[in-house]
């Protein structure tokens, strides 16, 4: 705060805050999503705004962008007063926002995303002329101001082949374009490699020293330290703190977010060094499992109690490696048994019939029918085992999932509750319900814990850990440290080969730098 | 935060055993239709005498029938998340065919082919309409093309053939065993309503409480977390498509049996009528939501207020004005009756 606010006192005109947020309160019915939150951004400063999911964080965005209109206070852009509430083009001259999701219509070309309702026709002034669009102005036009922020994308190509880095530069230059002085990129490393991030990264540094300000939005707190100069942290919709980056050590930055001191280690973390006994037999077995273009042959054995990670980035395989698991997708080459029964490939009734449990990586692509009530959604992997005869029993259905739901601790009003009312770490606990319903033998996770809060965290990983520990086998397919934590032992995936493995007790640098493709045990 | 919290486990005696606490788990807006239903008869009643007579009332549920088992077949397609627009034309194409099969080549007005029995005419119609569900569900499922458009096709195609094949004229030499179904009345009301609410009955509760019939509103929902949820969802819909198609056969053997002969337009533009019931029911476009109940309701405040209308003397020639006019009112009053927007 101190080092952002100095300036802005003692002389406006001369350096007015890129952004000034104040006592800014936003409720959503009984909800309180933002408590009279404060925020400051120089012009040019990279400024990171961090906090655990709940903490306000995209409601924040959506102030400062326009798109919810504050219940209190007041938001000023260089000094300025926030245009109305309504007033998209105005908005869009003071701020932007790069989304994970991406913005940009895939179909068309870069040069028409840039200029997307804006061919400008009212520049080109009056006549029939104007009302024509002239797309070799346009491409000319896109070319000057890609080149102007030092963009090397092809004005031509079309947006869905970019690269997400190369797409996230156009969205800028398009924000920028409109004259927004600020961006808000809200997790925009997500969904890249180390040299996309790289790349990001130089570009972000470099618009800086134009004087453009970045607030950023990310989970991950390296590159808070790497990117950002200065650091505001908000916690259940309240202010925190805000300090430069430099005097703010790691374990203290987490601690303002957590609100209380890291605890070291939970109760699911995989107990060190207990040496797998070769002498059981294994549950799980892979035997050259190959997805030709995915991932190289891969002999997997996990025994009773052991919980296995495949560790890995986003094109490293493992989440293809997960499908073949449970029948998703078929694999072109290998065998996959469980209890030395081979599942046949491509099935997942059959894998299921194996007894392999499935807790998928996206609960809204492959986990949950929203529209569906909680019972129905728990039951549908056991709807075989809920009646004589093929019927469905809703007696039995209810029962189950009133089980299901005392178990898990699942926060609903009922089993027939819709799943779309549940939250998100909720709404996972039924995916994970579902799961369980048959009582696998062999449990599959991809990213279990994505966009969950840290309490549900604990609670999840916490059933994967008691399965195993019930003489079951487990898979945690991830990329999320925490959730590698909770496994017996890890294997790091590379482009599609085990470059790592690891017992419990690695370090978060090993591991990452394994994912990353820079580790040592090659 | 959006859920409250109650403790499921305290409560579990308790919703079991009071009979009132089933009556919260009904969906009250898949009755919204119940009081339009209501209301129109009132305003039957008060438009024309003859309304409340037995005879009027059931020849409002004859009617309705037909176009009913085509609303039956489509619901549990939408519920499916697919569409199927063919349906209309095999009602015309399935009869024909099977009479094309069994009719004397000579003596009568339309020359069959005199191939198999007489007594397989119906079996006959119920196969072309499984055969043409079956292929629509290749084309969707298997070739992946767009369903909206290959059933389109569908549709276009049999309706040719129709004309092909009966020279654009009627047929009216029609078998026994269609029009008994079509005009026998079995205590006191015509057979095909009856055949008509039984189907409803079994499909219903097939939805309620067979697995497989569960699982088309997970499959119509979310077909991926169906598919890992172990429900093999290309093979259901399939078999929707194929019941779909045999349904409206069915519906054709029906309306056949009835009128005792099938116009070369049988069938022409009920698919309007038939997504229109449905939506008006509460089943949802996108699929994943809806029940036959309210399909049922759906059919039956369309006919019924074609039949006021009819009785309150409403010009002939006004008739289709009005009755897309209807659609678009019953839908909005459905909209705000169920408290859902309607996708």
């Amino acid at each position: 705060m101190n080092q952002a606010q100095a300036p802005a006192a003692g002389a406006p005109a001369a350096a007015a805050p890129a952004v000034h947020a104040e006592g800014i309160v936003k409720r959503f019915g009984p909800t309180v999503a933002l408590d009279g939150v404060r925020l400051t951004v120089a012009p040019g400063e990279s400024h990171a705004l961090v906090g655990r999911n709940g903490a306000g964080k995209s409601t924040l965005v959506s102030v400062l962008t326009g798109l919810h209109e504050a219940d209190a206070g007041k938001v000023s852009f260089g000094g300025e007063p926030a245009p109305a509430f309504g007033d998209i083009s105005a908005w869009q001259s003071k701020v932007a926002c790069v989304y994970q999701k991406s913005m940009v219509v895939p179909d068309l070309t870069v040069a028409e995303n840039l200029f997307l309702n804006n061919y400008g026709l009212d520049r080109e002034g009056s006549g029939i002329g104007g009302r024509l669009i002239s797309w070799r102005r346009l491409r000319t036009r896109a070319e000057e101001l890609l080149a102007e922020y030092g963009v090397s994308v092809d004005p031509n190509a079309r947006a869905k082949d970019l690269a997400v880095e190369q797409r996230q530069f156009v969205e800028i230059a398009r924000a920028l374009s409109f004259g927004a002085r600020l961006i808000i990129l809200d997790e925009p490393t997500a969904q890249l490699d180390a040299r996309g991030i790289d790349s990001l990264f130089e570009k972000l540094r470099d618009l800086q020293s134009q004087g453009v300000a970045f607030l950023f939005i990310s989970h991950h707190l390296q590159e808070v330290y790497e990117l950002c100069s200065t650091v505001t942290v908000y916690r259940d919709a309240r202010h925190v703190l805000t300090a430069p980056v430099a005097d703010l050590a790691k374990a203290d930055l987490v601690t303002a977010m957590t609100g209380d001191a890291a605890s070291s280690a939970a109760d699911w973390h995989a107990a060190h060094a207990v040496a797998p006994d070769l002498t059981v037999a294994p549950i799980l077995t892979t035997e050259r499992l190959a997805l030709e273009g995915e991932f190289d042959p891969l002999d997997l054995e996990v025994r009773p109690g052991e919980v296995l990670g495949v560790a890995g980035a986003a094109a490293s395989g493992n989440t293809a490696l997960g499908e073949i698991l449970v029948g998703m997708r078929k694999a072109t080459a290998g065998r996959i048994a469980v209890r030395d029964r081979t599942v046949r490939p491509g099935s997942v009734p059959d894998s299921l019939d194996a007894g392999i449990g499935y807790i998928p990586e996206d609960r809204h692509l492959q986990g949950l029918v929203l529209d569906r009530s909680v019972a129905e959604n728990a039951t549908l992997t056991v709807a075989d085992q809920l009646g004589p005869w093929g019927t469905v029993l809703p007696s039995r259905t209810r029962e189950f999932a009133r089980s299901m739901i005392a178990s898990l601790d699942i926060k609903t009003t009922g089993p027939e509750q819709p799943v779309s009312g549940l939250s998100g770490g909720n709404q996972q606990k039924v995916v994970v319900a579902r799961a369980l319903a048959r009582a696998p033998s062999v449990l599959v996770a991809l990213r279990p814990t994505a966009g969950v809060d840290v309490k549900s965290k604990d609670s999840l990983l916490g059933v994967v850990r008691r399965v195993a520990d019930e003489g079951n086998a487990a898979v945690i397919i991830s990329d999320e440290l925490d959730d590698l934590r909770v496994c017996d032992r890890v294997l790091a995936l590379f482009h599609g080969r085990v470059v790592a493995t690891f017992g419990s007790g690695w370090t978060d640098r090993e591991l990452v730098a394994a994912m990353e493709g820079v580790g040592e045990n090659r | 935060m959006t859920e409250t919290i109650r403790p499921p486990a305290l409560d579990k005696e308790r919703t079991d055993d009071h009979p009132l606490s089933r009556l919260k788990l009904i969906r009250w807006s898949d009755f919204s239709l119940v009081p339009v239903i209501l209301v129109l008869m009132v305003i039957g009643f008060i438009v024309s005498p003859v309304f409340l007579t037995s005879n009027n009332l059931i020849s409002v549920v004859q009617q309705s029938s037909e176009l009913s088992l085509l609303v039956l077949g489509q619901a549990l397609i939408l519920i499916c998340g697919r569409m199927d627009l063919s349906l209309e034309s095999t009602i015309g194409i399935a009869p024909v065919i099977a009479m094309w099969m069994v009719l004397p080549g000579e003596g009568g007005r339309f020359a069959g082919l005199d191939l198999l029995p007489v007594w397989s005419a119906i079996p006959l119609c119920l196969l072309v309409g499984l055969v043409v569900g079956v292929i629509n569900g290749f084309l969707i499922l298997k070739l992946r093309v767009n369903g909206f458009i290959a059933t389109l096709g569908m549709l276009t195609m049999l309706r040719g053939l129709q004309i092909g094949i009966t020279e654009g004229k009627s047929i009216t030499d029609v078998p026994e065993s269609f029009r008994y179904l079509g005009k026998t009345d079995w205590l006191g009301a015509p057979a095909a309503v009856w055949i008509c609410l039984a189907l409803f009955a079994i499909g219903g509760a097939s939805l309620a409480w067979l697995r497989h019939g569960r699982s088309l509103y997970a499959i119509g929902g979310n077909p991926e977390a169906a598919r890992a949820a172990g429900v093999r969802v290309d093979r259901i819909t399939w078999i929707v498509l194929a019941i779909g198609g045999v349904l409206a056969a069915f519906a054709g053997v029906l309306y056949t049996g009835h009128y005792g002969s099938v116009a070369a337009t049988q069938g022409n533009g009920w698919i309007f009528q038939v997504f229109a019931a449905a939506v008006i029911g509460g089943i949802s476009l996108k699929g994943g939501r809806g029940t036959l109940f309210g399909a049922l309701t759906g059919v039956l405040t369309l006919q019924l207020v074609v039949n006021v209308m009819t009785l309150g003397g409403v010009p002939a020639l006004w008739n289709q004005f009005l009755n897309g006019a209807i659609i678009i009112v019953a839908l909005v009053i459905s909209r705000f009756a169920s408290g859902e927007k309607q996708d």
